[in-house]
């Protein structure tokens, strides 16, 4: 079978020297570059799949250890309705409470905190303390208070993600400079005026990074919490007791579900800021 | 706005939130009070409930004097070598912690310099990076801690080689970005001098990437020790303050899973602020201010 890993290398090396040659070149018209752009990436992801296929077949690896994707992708086929409820169960439900829950808890203090200079400055430095913190300890204690059900883990999430959004929002708050403020003040408009017109609109890029970080945070906590206790529904039960029955394929399975959804949920709001800031510098496109 | 301007602030919230958190413990605990004093038949009065609310075994939220009692009982108290010494399950998780932390700096720099030098590289490697981050990454910690196990390797390096993974991304990107941080002026000035590629690395690019390292190794701490915790939960609770915390909500220890929680706390500040004052020693002795080099 040693065949099948020479195989799998020789695929590996062919594709490499192909995506030398691909980002040497140049390319005149705008799509085309950004096909090839697209392409080479692809064709790197590509290459590890059939590496890790040519390697853990060719080699015999226990599928215990590590299975081929091919029958990873068999397992995800087989099981969807599992997968689906678990998805269900901790994104749908779990994730998504939590996720706006604490971004909006932290978006409006944050709001609080621009408003009354001595809450900033207390606040602001105990929230850095914070997010450098295993935050992710409190779940077992929020299973404790909330029950096993999805609402625990919600509140695992909404800890997590409130400092992030908090931080980030005072931050982009102050982010207007003086020029502008002063022109807005000159206008004579409102707190409320300046707050909308102005300081919101500069404050996106930060609010919005600070979304995208709550994505990926998010998703952790729930999976996370679910491993101190959880309903038999949900991705984290589900990697938790697979991995005691050695079902390592369905662990698999399941991690593929949780990195699309994350990814797919982080390329979401990656978009929405697209269409939001499209006015920020590290978005316009400009024809070079 | 200086240190001095910011003392009073932190204190009076810090004042604020312990003094909510003894009214949640009076009102989370009483129930099971009123329940008890009911069942032994007698009315029970507001200062015997608060007095007792604050001392219960197991209580829903217990008060602050009893998490900083047990932890004085199970730091200072303890032997070391004791099996209840939070000391030493804190010491197994930090040196995981600080075992793959290091690892994965060394893997993410050394990645960092290759996406730098190499076209291919960086254009087929750096998406996947940059796209890894969006996994949560931590879901597949119990995974890798029991294959390891079934290939007969336990103990430090599965937990270390978690925190690796996680550590191993912020590094990767924030030095990708320090090794470019150099303008074209900078480089076309090496040009001028004919230097060769290893030495604009080590003269130009090495240099003005530290305030960039420096500020994705807080982050990589950080993360290291949040990946340690969490790679102790699968291990059947041997041993680490992750084990504290899953053998605390085994057995409903309210107060156990709060002393390795504020453990695990104080560790990571320390941890942060002993990254933060090695990132003031290097800007100091490469004479920029500590302050100016915020990436």
């Amino acid at each position: 079978m040693i065949w099948l890993v020479i195989l799998a290398i020789l695929f590996w090396m062919g594709s490499w020297a192909l995506n030398e040659w691909l980002s040497r070149q140049s390319f005149g018209s705008g799509f085309v570059q950004r096909t090839v752009n697209l392409a080479i990436p692809l064709l790197f992801g590509v290459a590890i799949l059939v590496l890790w296929e040519g390697f853990t077949r060719g080699l015999g690896v226990p599928k215990v250890l590590l299975p081929p994707p091919s029958m990873i992708w068999e397992r995800i086929g087989n099981s969807l309705p599992v997968l689906w409820a678990d998805f269900q169960q901790t994104f749908l439900k779990a994730v998504l409470a939590g996720y706006v829950l604490g971004c909006g808890s932290g978006f409006l203090v944050a709001l609080l905190c621009d408003r009354s200079s001595f809450l900033k400055r207390g606040l602001l430095p105990l929230g850095n303390f914070v997010s450098a913190l295993p935050i992710i300890g409190v779940a077992p204690i929020m299973v404790m208070w909330f029950g096993f059900d999805w609402q625990s883990k919600a509140a695992v999430v909404v800890i997590m993600t409130f400092f992030p959004m908090l931080v980030n929002t005072v931050q982009g708050l102050s982010a207007a400079d003086h020029m502008q403020r002063d022109l807005m003040r000159t206008y004579a408009s409102t707190w409320w005026q300046t707050l909308t017109k102005l300081r919101l609109p500069s404050a996106a890029p930060f609010i919005f990074n600070a979304l995208k970080i709550n994505s990926t945070l998010a998703l952790i906590g729930a999976i996370v919490a679910e491993f101190f206790g959880t309903p038999i529904v949900g991705m984290g039960f589900r990697i938790s007791t697979e991995v005691g029955r050695m079902n390592v394929d369905m662990v698999w399975a399941e991690i593929a579900v949780a990195a699309l959804a994350g990814s797919s949920f982080y390329g979401l709001v990656a978009l929405i800021e697209r269409t939001v800031t499209f006015w920020h510098p590290s978005l316009r496109r400009g024809r070079t | 706005m200086n240190s001095r301007g910011k003392t009073i602030p932190v204190l009076t919230v810090i004042s604020v939130i312990v003094v909510i958190w003894y009214a949640c413990v009076v009102w989370m605990n009483a129930p099971f009070e009123y329940d008890r004093a009911e069942r032994a038949g007698k009315e029970i009065g507001f200062s015997q409930l608060v007095s007792n609310t604050m001392n219960q075994e197991r209580p829903v939220l217990p008060a602050a004097h009893q998490i900083v009692e047990e932890m004085y009982k199970t730091i200072v108290l303890k032997k070391i070598t004791s099996k209840r010494s939070l000391i030493y399950h804190g010491w197994i998780t930090l040196s995981a912690t600080l075992l793959g932390f290091v690892i994965g700096t060394l893997l993410g720099v050394l990645l960092a310099v290759g996406i730098v030098h190499n076209r291919a590289m960086d254009k087929s490697v750096m998406p996947w990076v940059i796209a890894s981050q969006t996994i949560p990454i931590l879901a597949i910690a119990p995974m890798i801690i029991v294959v390891l196990n079934a290939v007969g390797l336990s103990g430090l390096l599965p937990k270390a080689l978690i925190s690796t993974y996680l550590s191993f991304f912020p590094v990767v990107v924030g030095m990708v970005k320090g090794l470019r941080s150099p303008d074209q002026a900078q480089l076309d000035l090496m040009h001028t001098y004919s230097a060769s590629t290893w030495q604009t690395f080590w003269k130009l690019r090495w240099p003005s990437s530290m305030p960039y390292l420096f500020t994705s190794l807080k982050i990589a701490i950080a993360i290291s020790l949040v990946g340690a915790i969490v790679g102790e939960l699968p291990t059947g609770a041997v041993a680490g303050l992750g084990a504290r915390l899953l053998a605390g909500s085994y057995y409903g220890q309210t107060i156990q899973i709060w002393s390795a929680l504020f453990t695990a706390a104080i560790l990571a500040a320390v941890l942060v602020m002993i990254v933060g004052l090695a990132h003031a020693y290097v800007l100091k002795r490469m004479g920029q201010k500590p302050d100016g080099a915020t990436a």
